[in-house]
């Protein structure tokens, strides 16, 4: 009876007591640095990838008119405003011409008077004409009359200065027709360029277009130079897209582009790269490159609204591919953890091309079907002990 | 030969045990705060260990990038590049700030890392789920200790990130956990004001006659653009040629490039003794008293079971057991007790430890420390024990 009691007592410290041991000696394991790093694996594959870029942008307009004045001054009025949609010559606005108009006037009475005179030149050289026709006849007559010794010498002399006397008028007048044209012809081209000018005023729209922007109202002084209304060509609407020089390679132009409106979020649209600009953006390390729309989307994007492209490359021939997260640089290499034998290998590799999914080629260091490590629970070390699962813990699939 | 302490604690085995658990859970909760101060010391250091640097480079005469801001050229890596000695650098930023997933808030420190090639520094080392960054932007890598999952949508000020991958001890000092985005974005998110702010900026520079003269058109387009970029990081992070040490790739820097650069040694000295300083000497001054409280409470624990069974030990004594017998038994009983309450202790504090919100590491070393010092405590204090219960007068078995 005694024996049993303290068999019994026995056995109550055991229950107790050895699952207690069991429990601290399991988490002394667990817990401690002695506890295998859970890690998840995958096999290295053959596969070919497409690679892509992937790059941001903002929609521009290709072709931008700022239409302004070309002198200093007020404007008179603006016909349109932003929105519409104008047809190529139409009046949009004008600047205030002030006295170009009186000035006009003036010259165009100046050019009269100026005509008047001309013509009144005109007759002077009639005149002088006549009078040398008359002086011609007399000189001739007192020739033949002085051989026949019927007029003096001297009075012939002085019908033949008579004559000199009237060329030199003819001529004069001439001259004098050739100065009054000369003089009306300035008036005239200063008439004509003062009307071009005052033309020049008027703002015109040079394409058919879109007015984007409206910068002066009636009454505002402008400066050579300033635009009042701009206006851009809706149908040349493009993406100035920006790519990191870090994985640009491969981008040319004429590729497929898939492109992501930040209003149309989920909704792809087509397009491809027009052109690589030949000026890369030095301070930001961007390549920058122009993509054009398939089909410009209906209604009309914002212009100067953010889009995402994603340039599609030619897929590349297959090659072993690890996911990207496998690779990782220890003492300055990079490379993979190979399982083999259950033991924990690092193995240099050499990274070729990757794409946006995650996966990147291998061209040499391991071969296909080694065991990768993809996940571990910590950073792994040669030494470390591992224990291959499927899914680390707290991570959902 | 019957084990007196064996039989004693066979007896009041019930009493025996809720204490031993009771003296358990105390000693697990100085085992955790001794694991709370680890932790913190060890959330300074995985946030060096995760940067992958050999150097830190950062503005002249601060302690960034952790203690301080700081803030260089964005450019300033190219140079470095070129010092001797270096293999790598690349830009990094930090920012702790509020990460908005679904609704809520979520406290994070997010880290902008140069994108192009997984190991580049600053770059998580190891992930547990998803991928790497590939895309230059709007993707995310994230702790998960955020509580983010891989497809979530996270707001970072006014752009959308898609968390592609999650990572693990990926923390800050402070254990926020941290979000990894790419540094053109994080730049933005740096410097990003709200849409209000913006507004009333350029409207404050149209306002400003400097700034938007009649006669230059164009200038005030200008002045808003030249206010409206970043070009600067926090630090930049540099791995050197496993032949040279530390000290003589960063002379150069310091000396030609005029910047600040701090050694991995020197950076933990910053972190631990700088930024934690206080915080760990306050978990340090909690875990002495703690320390001295549990001690205090052992004694005390020891000391009156033995004196609830003084009228025993009377008896052992009047039966003419010897001192050394009777001794030896309320030491085992100590040492079984202290025993008992460091295993419990132990598995409690291992089993509580995950539940903490910020990391608490449970160091073998200071298990190993603890089970020693209690076992002192429980010598001493059976000590006091055994004088009372030697001063004991034998007559008191029959007396009353």
């Amino acid at each position: 009876m005694m024996l049993l009691s303290m068999n019994r007592r026995t056995l109550a410290v055991l229950t107790v007591l050895v699952p207690l041991a069991a429990l601290f000696v399991y988490v002394a394991l667990r817990s401690g640095p002695l506890t295998p790093i859970p890690v998840t694996v995958t096999r290295v594959e053959t596969l070919s990838i497409t690679p892509a870029l992937f790059g941001i942008g903002t929609i521009e307009a290709r072709y931008t008119y700022k239409i302004g004045p070309t002198v200093a001054g007020r404007v008179k009025r603006v016909n349109v405003q932003v929105g519409d949609r104008v047809r190529a010559g139409q009046l949009l606005g004008e600047m205030d011409p002030v006295d170009f108009d009186d000035r006009i006037a003036s010259l165009g009475a100046a050019l009269k008077r100026a005509e008047a005179a001309a013509l009144s030149v005109k007759a002077q050289v009639l005149e002088a004409l006549a009078r040398k026709t008359y002086a011609d006849a007399q000189a001739r007559r007192y020739e033949q009359l002085l051989q026949t010794r019927l007029v003096s010498e001297e009075m012939a002399g002085a019908r033949k200065q008579e004559r000199d006397t009237a060329d030199a008028g003819v001529a004069a007048a001439r001259a004098g027709l050739d100065a009054a044209n000369q003089a009306s012809a300035s008036l005239r081209a200063d008439r004509d360029g003062m009307i071009t000018q005052r033309a020049n005023l008027r703002l015109i729209a040079p394409v058919d277009g879109l007015v984007t922007a409206r910068s002066a109202d009636p009454g505002t002084t402008m400066v050579a130079g300033q635009p009042v209304v701009e206006m851009v060509d809706p149908t040349s609407l493009w993406i100035n897209a920006r790519f990191d020089q870090l994985g640009v390679s491969g981008l040319s132009a004429g590729l497929p582009v898939r492109i992501v409106l930040r209003s149309l979020k989920g909704r792809e649209l087509d397009g491809r790269v027009f052109r690589v600009e030949p000026l890369a953006d030095a301070v930001t390390e961007e390549t920058l490159a122009k993509v054009v729309f398939e089909a410009l989307p209906e209604p009309l994007p914002p212009i100067g609204e953010l889009a995402e492209v994603t340039v599609a490359l030619p897929a590349l021939p297959a090659e072993m591919i690890v996911p990207n997260a496998s690779l990782q640089r220890v003492d300055g290499h990079m490379g993979v953890w190979l399982i083999q034998d259950n033991t924990l290998h690092f193995a240099p590799v050499k990274v070729g091309a990757t794409d946006l999914d995650g996966q990147a080629q291998i061209l040499e260091g391991i071969k296909s079907g080694d065991r990768v490590v993809i996940y571990s629970r910590r950073a792994l070390t040669a030494r470390s002990r591992i224990k291959v699962v499927a899914r680390l813990e707290g991570v959902s699939p | 030969m019957i084990s007196l302490a064996g039989r004693d604690i066979q007896h009041a085995w019930g009493k025996f045990v809720f204490t031993g658990v009771g003296l358990g859970l105390l000693i697990g909760v100085t085992l955790t705060m001794a694991g709370v101060y680890r932790g913190m010391v060890d959330d300074a250091k995985a946030l060096l260990d995760n940067s992958g640097a050999d150097l830190w480079v950062v503005q002249q005469g601060t302690l960034g990038p952790y203690a301080e801001s700081s803030s260089l050229y964005d450019d300033a890596y190219r140079g470095i590049l070129g010092m001797p000695g270096v293999t790598r650098a690349a830009n990094v930023t930090y920012l702790t700030m509020q990460v908005r997933h679904g609704g809520e808030d979520v406290r994070a420190m997010v880290v902008g890392v140069v994108t192009g090639r997984p190991g580049e520094p600053g770059q998580p080392g190891y992930l547990v789920s998803g991928r790497r960054i590939t895309r230059g932007h709007y993707e995310a890598v994230a702790d998960i200790a955020a509580g983010f999952k891989l497809g979530d949508q996270i707001q970072i000020r006014r752009n959308l990130y898609t968390v592609v991958g999650l990572t693990r001890r990926m923390v800050s000092s402070s254990g926020d956990p941290m979000v990894f985005i790419p540094i053109k974005d994080a730049q933005e998110a740096q410097f990003l004001k709200d849409n209000d702010a913006i507004v009333q900026q350029r409207r404050r520079a149209a306002a400003n006659p400097l700034f938007n003269r009649p006669g230059v058109p164009g200038l005030l387009d200008a002045i808003i653009a030249s206010q409206s970029t970043n070009p600067y990081v926090n630090a930049v992070l540099v791995q050197i040629k496993p032949s040279l040490s530390p000290e003589e790739a960063a002379e150069p820097i310091r000396r030609w490039k005029r910047l600040q650069v701090y050694t991995r040694e020197q950076m933990e000295g910053i972190l631990v003794g700088k930024l934690i300083a206080t915080s760990a000497k306050q978990i340090g001054m909690f875990l002495v008293i703690l320390a001295i409280v549990s001690a205090a409470i052992i004694a005390f624990i020891i000391f009156t079971l033995t004196l609830g069974k003084i009228r025993e030990i009377a008896v052992l004594k009047l039966i003419g057991t010897r001192n050394r017998t009777i001794a030896w038994m309320i030491l085992q009983q100590a040492l079984a007790l202290g025993m008992i309450g460091f295993v419990v202790g132990k598995i409690a504090a291992t089993i509580w430890a995950p539940f903490f919100p910020k990391y608490v590491l449970l160091v073998p070393q200071d298990a190993v420390g603890g089970f020693f010092i209690l076992m002192v405590i429980c010598v001493l204090a059976s000590l006091l024990a055994i004088r009372a219960a030697l001063r004991v007068d034998p007559a008191e078995a029959i007396g009353g």
